[in-house]
């Protein structure tokens, strides 16, 4: 069937979906980057770039959203550290927010008081928290406490 | 909770990485690298076998080292070693580096495939979700060849762990999104929807997503969803804030669900059951009720949590546009926000509303916000903020505003980030068209932007204030006055000498009578800005200047002195070398007569689209033309639609997805007055374009009401109208100064319905208005169309809707036509268009594999079921937009069916009620050549012709 309604005419709802996560630091060193499109490496590159040119220079007066290309970056910092989700521009932009905070409760958690260094040297074990929480661009899971116990159980696992 | 140290279980890893970290330079980290890779490739090549543990060191240190940016050309036969190791962790770290990397490597995909194969089978939930989480990871078309019949069997199988099915729910959904070919529908389909039951909210979570994505594409096999949605959702709402444990956020019952499933539900119109409609409209209201009460906590997750739903619901709401007590509810409580402290719900405020004007039921709701947004946009800090509140004042604008919008929006431009001016200064120009009741008022504010913001008046503003002066007796004379007043000011911008010397040029002698502004004193005027102006604008004052001989001989003496001086007939420029040359033979060869011929007043330009309208689309989607592009919205569609009326009375081109990725060649641009522009200025001026009015007033006016049958010809340009829409279903279908004629339509099986909306563009009421719709020849038994009277009177500024209901009783190939009457003034207006409803409205499309794709390519062989057309590229050669088209035409498009990656084929069938027409269709680009060829094949002999007319006509 080639059409449904008119509403849907005016304007096609996505899937929430998430292009990309990355972590970056205040100078722009990557900690995180996740893509869920395809890309070439360069330009992976080149995003990260702009994401950090366009992020860095806002400040708290400013909204945690920025109109990224056709895209939308929703961001949050915690100390040195922005951690950055792209998704479409009619996503909804406060769910994206929290989603953040969730994913880094969570690493305070797994971490025990998260810093910068933990998410460098465990950068193996970043990606298995990323990918309990968000898989194929979609919010995977949200409870904390689920996902902290899942942590656990393979964190016992040799 | 756990703890985890630096770099526990590997200990050589983090040496290394701390190694790293204390590189001095670039240099020292290259080196160590370098010293690290080789150690690593002596070990994987060295005699003694390695042990999973180094293994996997290895592996990690090289994905480490990929991440840092360096190229790795080796370990990726370890990397999937460690897959079928039985130790989680090294497992885990095989497949992280199959997923960061694979890519590059595709002859290791069987051992890869293999290895997950087993994972999947293996029954333990931590290695099965290990394998569906790496297909996700990787979603390429040969692991979705490998594994999409099994994980729908994954996904429902009773015995599957909770974070299995979590799991195979979104890498099903990745698989489906890159190949939806590769996804059998089946049985497993029912299934799938009832997870929405799950008791695991963390299964629900994972599933609405898949259900979403699979519902949009087959909207009829899961209609099932929406009242178990429904009732998900409802129990959600109306939990207390702790029931749900640990899916409570701050105090928030399951927000992320609740806006998952509110999503889901936009899928859909709404509910047709009326207890489950009862249960929603109980749950959007609880929504709003909760928004209203204190909140639970003061953290800001809290709010953020609570008003993600809200926002959410407002959304939903403003997608059924039916229920005007909530959509003024909503609107009511975006107000509140607009005065918020945290910038992110202004923002967010801003932007919702912004739709919410577009809805007939909360337009004036949303402008009772006025003064907030005003002072918005003048206050805000964060330049985004600012720039939705000018999206929202555009949105919220009609007729009752548009001096105070139009006024604020100018005040800010002088202030206004250089990043949002060009912006600006079309939505002004836009706005005071649109609404100018008096067109002095129109020209002041277009003087009014190039005075402020002259730098960013684009071409198609001040074409566009040309055109409507030269069409509009009224202004002409205000418009002379005006540009001269203007034109006095020490500096003045280039544009408005532009804009200053064709008026004057086209209008002087309106003023001339005044000895203020006599013929000499217009002359010197432009002229004293003449040397410091460009080639373009130089070049447009020579014309001025022999028109002003036509119009007032007196000054001819003085202006071929101009002409004749060495500057401008030894003038360095070719163009302007020419004019002036041509120009003093002109104006000494020729008799007063052939000059005032040759110069005569330029006709009234047809209308068109606006240009600005056609520019500020383009703006709104900009070309960047990179991977990121696709699946763009279209932010301008709402704001466009954002006047009174909440049809697309403006915008020429909602269509999905084409013009969402702005490469649709757009119409060009309006016809820019070609004298206006600069380099064929010369040839304008002595050919005089043919251009007629559109819309004459017909010679003589039968004293009776005509009947139908009596209608006039199709205007000239209904074919290419009709042809606008022979791959979309929205749009303007026409537009001239009095009447503005939008369509939105859908068709499904062999039904169709069609709105019209009759827009009075005028401030004068319409009388004796009556649309009708005529079937020519045969047709009437082709077609039933049928239509509702409209009301006689259209109002000034206002708009009508007519509702057509349409229904395909066997193929046909003319269109219906529509013949349109009315009086305007006590003139009477008639033409007759052709109304878009073209055969291949009623396809539907057919999707099948390649061998099935052939077979009946070759049934269809005889010669007369198969048309071919070889055509030359109108528009530029973009698979994207020929994608687009395809699917706007109504058929399937069948990948991987023809050998050839660069054609497109596609199969769809025609329903009417007699009968149904297999099409199938192949359309091959030669980019080299610049050509196509189309080729046809239907049961029909004369639907093949006819489609592949109406196709070529498209690219």
């Amino acid at each position: 069937m080639r059409l449904k309604r008119l509403g849907e005419l005016c304007k096609r709802r996505e899937g929430l979906e998430i292009r990309f996560i990355l972590i970056q630091n205040r100078a722009g060193k990557t900690r995180l980057a996740k893509w869920y499109m395809q890309f070439d490496d360069d330009e992976k590159q080149k995003l990260i770039e702009e994401v950090h040119a366009v992020v860095t220079v806002r400040d708290a007066k400013h909204t945690n959203f920025v109109e990224f290309r056709n895209f939308k970056i929703i961001y949050r910092r915690y100390a040195g550290l922005y951690f950055c989700i792209c998704v479409d521009v009619n996503d909804n932009n406060l769910a994206y927010l929290e989603a953040i905070h969730n994913f880094v409760e969570v690493l305070n958690e797994y971490f025990h008081n998260v810093c910068e260094l933990d998410l460098v040297f465990n950068f193996y074990k970043v990606y298995t928290v990323v990918d309990e929480m968000f898989l194929a661009g979609e919010i995977r899971e949200t409870s904390q406490t689920k996902v902290l116990k899942q942590l656990l159980m393979l964190q016992s696992l040799e | 909770m756990p703890a985890v140290s630096k770099g526990d279980g590997m200990r050589g890893l983090a040496v290394f990485i701390s190694d790293i970290r204390n590189c001095k330079s670039k240099e020292a980290e290259i080196k160590r690298i370098n010293k690290e890779l080789a150690n690593i490739r002596s070990k994987f090549k060295g005699d003694k076998a390695l042990d999973g543990y180094s293994k996997k060191k290895y592996v990690c240190k090289l994905l480490f080292i990929f991440l840092l940016g360096h190229d790795i050309d080796f370990g990726h036969m370890e990397a999937v070693n460690l897959l079928s190791s039985n130790k989680y962790t090294e497992k885990q770290i095989g497949y992280l580096f199959i997923s960061v990397l694979v890519n590059s490597n595709s002859e290791l995909i069987r051992l890869i495939n293999n290895a997950i194969k087993n994972d999947l089978a293996s029954r333990n939930p931590t290695f099965m979700c290990l394998a569906l989480h790496c297909i996700a990871n990787v979603g390429s078309r040969e692991m979705g060849e490998a594994f999409a019949a099994d994980i729908p069997r994954i996904l429902v199988a009773g015995d599957s762990m909770d974070s299995v099915k979590q799991s195979a729910a979104l890498c099903l959904l990745r698989l489906y999104k890159a190949s939806p070919d590769l996804v059998p529908m089946g049985e497993w389909t029912a299934r799938v929807v009832h997870l929405l039951n799950d008791q695991h909210m963390g299964v629900v979570t994972a599933a609405v997503s898949l259900i979403t994505c699979l519902c949009k594409k087959n909207p009829d096999d899961f209609k099932t969803c929406i009242s178990l949605a429904v009732s998900r959702l409802s129990r959600i709402v109306s939990s207390a804030s702790t029931d749900l444990q640990d899916y409570t956020y701050y105090f928030v019952p399951a927000p992320w669900l609740s806006v998952k499933l509110l999503r889901l539900l936009q899928c859909y119109p709404p509910p047709e059951d009326a207890a489950v409609k009862g249960r929603l409209v109980e749950c959007l209201e609880t929504v709003l009720n909760k928004a209203q009460e204190p909140p639970k906590s003061k953290k800001v997750q809290h709010s953020n949590a609570k008003n993600a739903i809200l926002f959410e619901t407002i959304s939903l709401i403003i997608h059924y546009d039916s229920e005007p007590n909530l959509l003024v509810r909503a609107c009511n409580q975006l107000g509140q926000f607009l005065q918020h402290r945290e910038t992110n719900l202004r923002y967010l405020a801003l932007e919702s509303m912004c739709t919410l004007a577009s809805s007939e039921f909360s337009h004036e709701a949303v402008k009772t916000h006025i003064d907030t947004v005003i002072n918005a946009l003048k206050t805000e800090r964060d330049v985004s903020v600012r720039q939705r509140a000018a999206d929202l004042l555009y949105a919220m604008c009609d007729r009752s505003n548009a001096k105070q919008i139009v006024s604020e929006m100018l005040r800010y431009l002088e202030t206004a980030d250089y990043a949002i001016r060009e912006e600006i200064v079309l939505k002004v120009a836009i706005l005071a068209e649109k609404y100018a009741v008096d067109y002095s008022w129109y020209v002041d504010t277009i003087l009014n932007l190039i005075r402020i913001a002259g730098d960013y008046v684009s071409e198609e503003v001040w074409y566009r204030v040309l055109q409507i002066v030269t069409n509009r007796d009224d202004v002409q004379g205000y418009a002379a006055k005006t540009v001269f007043e203007a034109l006095q000011a020490p500096a003045c911008h280039e544009n408005m000498v532009k804009v200053g010397g064709y008026i004057l040029g086209e209008f002087g002698n309106l003023i001339a009578g005044d000895p203020r502004s006599s013929p000499p004193v217009q002359f010197s005027l432009l002229h004293s800005k003449f040397h410091l102006c460009s080639v373009a604008t130089r070049a447009l004052l020579l014309s001025t200047y022999i028109k002003f001989i036509n119009l007032f001989p007196e000054t001819k003496a003085t202006i071929q002195a101009v002409l004749r001086a060495g500057s401008q007939l030894r003038n360095a420029d070719v163009e302007l070398q020419q004019r002036a040359v041509e120009y003093l033979t002109l104006s000494s060869v020729a008799s007063t007569d052939v000059l005032a011929t040759v110069l005569e007043e330029m006709p009234p330009f047809p209308e068109r689209e606006s240009s600005i309208l056609a520019k500020l689309k383009r703006k709104k989607g900009p070309g960047a033309g990179s991977a990121l592009d696709d699946g763009r919205r279209d932010p301008s569609s709402n704001d466009i639609n954002g006047g009174v009326e909440p049809t697309p009375s403006t915008v020429s081109t909602p269509s999905p997805s084409a013009d969402l990725l702005g490469l649709r060649a757009a119409p060009p641009p309006a016809a820019p007055p070609a004298s206006a522009g600069a380099g064929n200025l010369l040839v304008d001026v002595f050919d005089g374009p043919a251009a007629q009015p559109s819309l004459g007033p017909t010679p003589e006016e039968a004293f009776l009401s005509p009947g139908p049958e009596d209608i006039g010809p199709p205007i000239p340009e209904a074919d290419e109208l009709l042809n606008k829409f022979v791959c979309k279903n929205n749009g303007v279908l026409f537009e001239n100064q009095l009447l503005q004629i939008g369509v939105k339509s859908e068709f499904r099986q062999n039904l169709g319905r069609m709105y019209l909306f009759y827009g009075n563009k005028t401030s004068v009421q319409f009388q004796n208005f009556s649309p009708t719709v005529v079937h020519p020849g045969d047709l009437q038994t082709q077609l039933a169309v049928q239509t509702k009277r409209v009301a006689a009177q259209v109002d000034g500024g206002a708009q009508v809707q007519q509702v057509l209901n349409i229904e395909c009783l066997r193929d046909f190939l003319t269109p219906p036509l529509l013949s349109v009457r009315f009086r305007y003034g006590g003139a009477p207006q008639a033409f007759t268009l052709k109304l878009p409803v073209t055969i291949n409205k009623f396809f539907q499309p057919t999707e099948m594999a390649a061998q099935d794709f052939f077979q009946r390519w070759k049934q269809l062989s005889l010669p007369q079921q198969e048309a071919q057309k070889i055509f030359k590229a109108n528009h530029p050669m973009d698979a994207e937009v020929t994608k687009a088209k395809l699917l706007g035409f109504g058929s399937a498009l069948l990948d991987n069916v023809d050998p050839n990656p660069e054609n497109f084929v596609g199969a769809g069938i025609i329903q009417t009620k007699a009968l149904q027409v297999g099409c199938l269709l192949r359309l091959e680009p030669n980019a080299q050549a610049q050509m196509y060829r189309l080729t046809l094949r239907t049961s029909k002999e004369p639907v093949s012709r006819h489609l592949c007319e109406l196709l070529a006509q498209q690219f």
